[in-house]
């Protein structure tokens, strides 16, 4: 088992990415004083009693910023899988994870680590530790990822 | 009214934030998952990107502790780690290495019209909305 970077594909933009995601968290943060959580977000639109406007906004905001990108630039490439049984299996255990654990990559991997909380790291290393050994299984050892 | 603006502009943002990211790609999300594979480094620049910048917002917010709407800023105060958070984690980290999709991306990747994100969402919220029903016997 070696380890080797493939420059090829590595990305020095995916950096500006990363930042202006920050500052999106930073403008709710300081704005109106809330996480940016995505899976909390989401799930609080599934909760009548609870759901704000503003979180509406926010998913949709989300799901407009491509066709407003396009405006400008080519969407990048979404290579994903097509097979149904791995995209509905997949979709499960993140919807009940992300709740189950009280957040994901936005809220435990930005939000959550910026505030140096010791949950959001154990959260993160877990998450990304547990991804890296389902690729290495799914893509290395069986060949089906 | 500006509270509302504000959940919309940042919503934009950051799906901004996913594209020009590369989060988007589920492809290159699995990439920088298969460290033992051709390993493409650059997701971890987003999350580098990302902390750079919220680290600056959380000092300003521990200071200030009054939005810009005038509202307390609410920061999450649970210090506990328990096995919900870790279930929780391992369940996430499973299903992410799987397709590639987390939340966010996925959200995004319904208005490009990909339709795998019309099936990976919909069964995303089913899994949220069975969390939601088994809660009370969780606890």
């Amino acid at each position: 088992m070696s380890i080797q970077i493939d420059w090829q594909v590595f990305t020095p933009i995916s950096l500006v990415g990363g930042l202006i995601l920050g500052v999106a968290t930073v403008i709710l943060l300081l704005g109106i004083g809330r996480i940016a959580g995505i899976s909390g977000i989401a799930s609080s639109l599934l909760q009548p009693k609870k759901v704000e406007l503003w979180q509406v906004l926010f998913i949709l905001g989300l799901i407009i910023s491509p066709l407003l990108y396009q405006l400008f630039a080519t969407l990048p490439a979404m290579e994903v899988t097509d097979s149904l049984p791995l995209l509905i299996a997949a979709g499960l255990i993140v919807g009940f994870g992300t709740r189950l654990g009280s957040g994901c990559t936005s809220g435990h991997g930005i939000c959550g680590n910026a505030r140096l909380s010791p949950r959001s790291m154990v959260a993160t290393v877990t998450f990304i530790g547990f991804g890296i050994l389902t690729v290495y299984i799914g893509r290395q050892l069986l060949g089906v990822l | 009214m500006l509270k509302n603006m504000i959940g919309l502009v940042a919503g934009l943002l950051f799906g901004f934030g996913l594209l020009i990211s590369g989060m988007t790609n589920p492809a290159k999300v699995q990439g920088f998952l298969d460290v033992f594979g051709a390993w493409d480094i650059s997701l971890a620049l987003v999350m580098g990107g990302g902390l750079i910048a919220a680290i600056v917002g959380v000092q300003i917010a521990k200071r200030q502790k009054i939005s810009w709407i005038g509202t307390p800023i609410e920061m999450p105060t649970k210090t506990t780690i328990n096995k919900k958070l870790l279930m929780g984690a391992i369940l996430f980290g499973i299903g992410w290495g799987l397709v590639g999709i987390c939340p966010g991306p996925g959200i995004v990747m319904l208005g490009t019209g990909v339709w795998q994100a019309y099936v990976f969402i919909p069964a995303m919220i089913i899994g949220m909305l069975i969390y939601q029903w088994l809660e009370p016997k969780l606890n």
